[in-house]
């Protein structure tokens, strides 16, 4: 409960209500910052939000790589140096981890965000997951080729 | 403003969700481990060279670079409120989150344009 107090004369009505003098203050409990550390299935939720700073880390860690290539020999060899350091060999086996972890709920999930009809029935779940499996075996192995043939 | 582009960020969001989830993975393998650990051996410069200058790699790694960067932006910009309880500083980690993300795309845009 808390106090309630008309909006004062030219107080336009937000959509979005942000926290004024005027604002009823509502009884809150404090909540720790830690509070996903409770329950498995926060504990995975914020890992899972948790995953966006690693695919940031590896996207920049491409910018990086097509800098240093463009900038010559020297620098890519420089780059190629920096990635043989225990820093960079553990902060990628790290973001590695979190990156499939990423995808692997990505792709769990698809089914739900898309649901694709087939002759007027639903495809299953199952078909659309194994689709994107599918997809990704056949993505990463082009990828790979393509490197690795040079 | 950043109620009306919503739309777009959401679908910046899993766009670069989805690239994330097909590409990072094996070029995190390769790049951060393979090849520094010489599983496999690491392609020569030149041919890495020869394989930056096609058009359709460079569409590629704009597109590799960029919309993960987007989907990082969406996604984190929520960890902060949620997770951090910071929801007083919408805009400010708005603009950073969103900021950063346009900023790794324009020099990705950069780098990638000025190839002779």
């Amino acid at each position: 409960m808390g106090q309630v107090a008309a909006a004062p004369v030219g107080y336009t009505v937000k959509s979005e209500p942000h926290y004024t003098l005027y604002h009823p203050r509502w009884y809150r409990r404090r909540m720790s910052v830690w509070w996903w550390l409770h329950n498995r299935a926060y504990t995975f939720f914020v890992l899972r939000e948790i995953t966006s700073i690693f695919v940031a880390f590896a996207s920049l860690l491409y910018l990086w790589q097509v800098r240093a290539l463009l900038q010559g020999p020297q620098a890519y060899e420089g780059f190629l140096a920096r990635l043989k350091t225990p820093l960079f060999l553990t902060l990628d086996t790290v973001a590695l981890l979190f990156v499939l972890f990423h995808a692997i709920t990505w792709f769990n999930l698809t089914p739900k965000a898309m649901v694709v009809r087939m002759g007027g029935r639903r495809v299953p779940d199952w078909a659309i997951i194994g689709v994107n499996y599918a997809a990704w075996i056949v993505l990463s192995g082009a990828v790979a080729f393509a490197l690795l043939r040079g | 403003m950043l109620k009306r582009i919503t739309p777009l960020l959401w679908l910046l969001f899993s766009a670069g969700g989805t690239v994330a989830a097909f590409f990072l993975p094996i070029h995190l393998l390769l790049t951060g481990l393979a090849f520094p650990l010489g599983w496999l051996e690491a392609p020569p410069y030149e041919s890495l060279h020869r394989l930056l200058m096609h058009p359709v790699t460079r569409l590629y790694l704009l597109v590799l670079i960029s919309l993960p960067l987007f989907h990082w932006a969406h996604r984190f910009r929520y960890t902060l409120y949620d997770g951090l309880q910071l929801k007083h500083l919408t805009v400010l980690i708005a603009v950073l989150c969103y900021g950063t993300a346009l900023a790794g795309t324009a020099m990705a845009a950069y780098l990638l344009w000025t190839i002779p």
